[in-house]
């Protein structure tokens, strides 16, 4: 009765595995293959021949790239382990307070449902070295004005203001995740802790962070990818010139779609599918890495 | 031997009330870092010109000075340049635009996420769980690797020309939006939960497998597909690359597109924050409507989207 039902299921599959077929999985294969073409021109479809590293080659020699992994790595490696850590606890000091966990929760959750070109706008303002809310709250502690993300910033404060934007952004959805996640610990853990006396730290450390370890894994790797394809933040926060001097605080993806724009230059396109490529592979290897990591420290 | 026991009691106590106080005084500290942002917002948009220049900023303003200068000046037509004629933020036409792209993409994405999810739990063929493999290993390869191709894809159908139609641009737009494997993968969970007996015994009646799917399956799961309809529809506010792609008409576009950039002035190169946390604000109010409504399926949602993965 079952096994009857054969072709009828490849209709049900169908819509889907079409609209795949076109927009993710010919893309995927046609990346690689644009980022072997030589003199590209996409809108003529015009290839001049083929090498297999030219592109790539081309572009590990722009500082421009450099400057893109550097920016991209420091959002990534700084951010995703601040964020986790602050959720943890977050969600911690909410499981202490059952009662008001659901209000707190929804404040918590509200950076999810914006909108990060909005909100990434509103940090510009409030990072704003005259008119901005960070220097007057730091001057009331006699800091001087910091010209965060302005005419006169440098690097390392414009990636402090981005770092601060990220992690605000970040921390929603990893505390609802972990607070559902510890709903599903079994009480008679906490309880066992009590009668031994244990700290919270010491619980924190030795019940919840180990129990919740599959969550924690999944959502670093997750989060990793993510802020791996940081863009939304930058253009919100900067705006389409990417910082102070002009595109220095570009990312990977932004360096793809910087590349990508230049239709009408020879090879370009190349260029950009090369970057995404990297991209795909950065992404790869560090699931890869957490997956082993998971494997040797991960309880289940 | 009993005082002892009342002095280790008040010690005790005293230490609850105090890890309390800390406690408390913790979340609220993160609740208020959380708010700040959104009630900047709305200050910044609320202030007029002249309250706007006051250095160091107000923290606060007293209802006599909430000013809507800000909004009304969106909705004012700019005089020169490029997009002359046109509101200086064409909210309404931007809301739209999204609106209609929400609705078509949501519509197109439930429709084949849920016959793939059914087929996925329910239906036996060869291959199944290969497929669904491959399906789920494409949510870990970066979106903008799709792009590239998808944008000369999009192109090749004609769609992209200066003579764009609305219509064209929101085929170019919503096309590559119709389907998801995230919400399969979590429809399937759903679907499975249903117990086979049902099936069969559905099937002895002489129910067909669609008829099992209609009458049995949807309404037994639409508690997932409502979260998956709220969830997809917010996505078209985030929107930005795609539609910025491959719309050749500021008219086109979304909500997201219209923010950046239209509020500094090319001359002097000064932002009017004022204006652009106007247009912030008109832009994340529809999303905080939509979450206060749908608070409960929204983050069961977005929860189960981390447990499950």
């Amino acid at each position: 009765m079952e096994t009857k039902n054969n072709w009828k299921a490849w209709l049900y599959l169908a819509p889907m595995l079409l609209l795949m077929s076109v927009f993710t999985f010919y893309p995927l294969i046609n990346a690689f293959i644009i980022s072997f073409y030589k003199g590209y021109m996409p809108l003529r479809n015009t290839v001049e021949g083929f090498t297999l590293l030219g592109n790539y080659l081309v572009i590990l020699k722009r500082p421009e790239f450099w400057n893109a992994v550097k920016n991209t790595f420091v959002i990534a490696f700084v951010s995703v382990p601040i964020s986790i850590f602050l959720s943890l606890l977050i969600s911690t000091a909410l499981k202490s307070i059952p009662k008001l966990t659901k209000f707190f929760q929804t404040i918590f959750f509200l950076p999810y449902v914006t909108n990060a070109i909005a909100v990434g706008m509103t940090f510009a303002v409030m990072f704003n070295k005259t008119y901005g809310l960070v220097n007057l709250i730091l001057g009331w502690f006699g800091i001087t004005a910091i010209d965060w993300i302005g005419g006169t910033s440098n690097w390392g404060t414009q990636m402090t203001a981005l770092l601060v934007f990220t992690i605000w952004e970040s921390l929603a959805f990893k505390i609802l995740v972990f607070t559902s996640g510890m709903q599903n610990i079994d009480k008679q853990y906490y309880d066992a802790a009590k009668i031994d006396s244990a700290s919270k730290w010491t619980v924190f450390r030795r019940i919840t962070v180990p129990l919740l370890s599959p969550i924690i894994l999944y959502i670093s790797i997750t989060s990793m990818i993510g802020a791996l394809k940081a863009y939304n933040t930058v253009i919100g926060l900067f705006g389409t010139k990417m910082g102070n001097p002009s595109y220095s605080m570009i990312t990977i993806v932004a360096f793809v779609y910087k590349f990508r724009a230049e239709l009408a230059s020879k090879g370009y396109y190349s260029y950009a599918a090369a970057a995404a490529i990297i991209l795909f592979l950065i992404t790869v290897t560090f699931s890869l890495i957490q997956g082993v990591v998971a494997k040797k420290r991960v309880h289940y | 031997m009993s005082d002892v026991f009342v002095v280790n009691e008040k010690a005790y106590r005293t230490k609850k009330i105090l890890s309390n106080v800390i406690l408390y005084a913790f979340l609220v500290f993160v609740a208020v870092i959380i708010l700040i942002p959104f009630y900047w917002m709305i200050l910044t948009s609320l202030k007029d010109a002249n309250v706007m220049e006051e250095i160091p900023p107000l923290l606060f303003l007293t209802p006599s000075q909430w000013k809507i200068t800000n909004y009304t000046q969106l909705f004012q037509l700019v005089m020169s340049g490029e997009r002359r004629g046109q509101p200086l933020f064409p909210f309404f036409v931007y809301m739209k635009n999204t609106v209609i792209v929400s609705l078509i993409t949501t519509a197109g994405t439930t429709i084949t996420t849920v016959l793939a999810a059914y087929a996925f739990a329910r239906l036996n063929f060869k291959g199944r769980d290969a497929i669904f493999a491959i399906l789920l290993a494409t949510m870990m390869v970066p979106g903008e690797i799709f792009i590239l191709t998808n944008f000369l894809t999009v192109a090749k159908m004609g769609i992209i020309t200066f003579e764009q139609t609305f219509y064209q641009a929101l085929i170019a737009m919503t096309l590559p939006f119709m389907t998801s494997v995230f919400y399969t993968f979590y429809l399937r969970q759903t679907f499975k939960q249903v117990p086979n007996e049902l099936y069969y015994a559905a099937k002895v009646d002489g129910t067909t497998d669609f008829g099992y799917l209609i009458r049995v399956m949807i309404p037994v799961a639409m508690p997932t597909i409502i979260t998956i309809i709220i969830l997809n529809s917010m996505g078209a506010w985030s929107a930005y690359v795609w539609p910025a792609m491959i719309t050749m008409k500021d008219e086109y576009r979304l909500v997201s597109n219209g923010l950046r950039g239209a509020f500094t002035d090319a001359g002097t190169g000064r932002t009017d924050f004022g204006q652009q946390m106007a247009a912030a604000t008109l832009v994340t109010l529809p999303l905080l409507i939509l979450f206060f409504a749908f608070r409960k399926q929204i983050m069961r949602g977005v929860s189960r989207s981390g447990i499950k993965g």
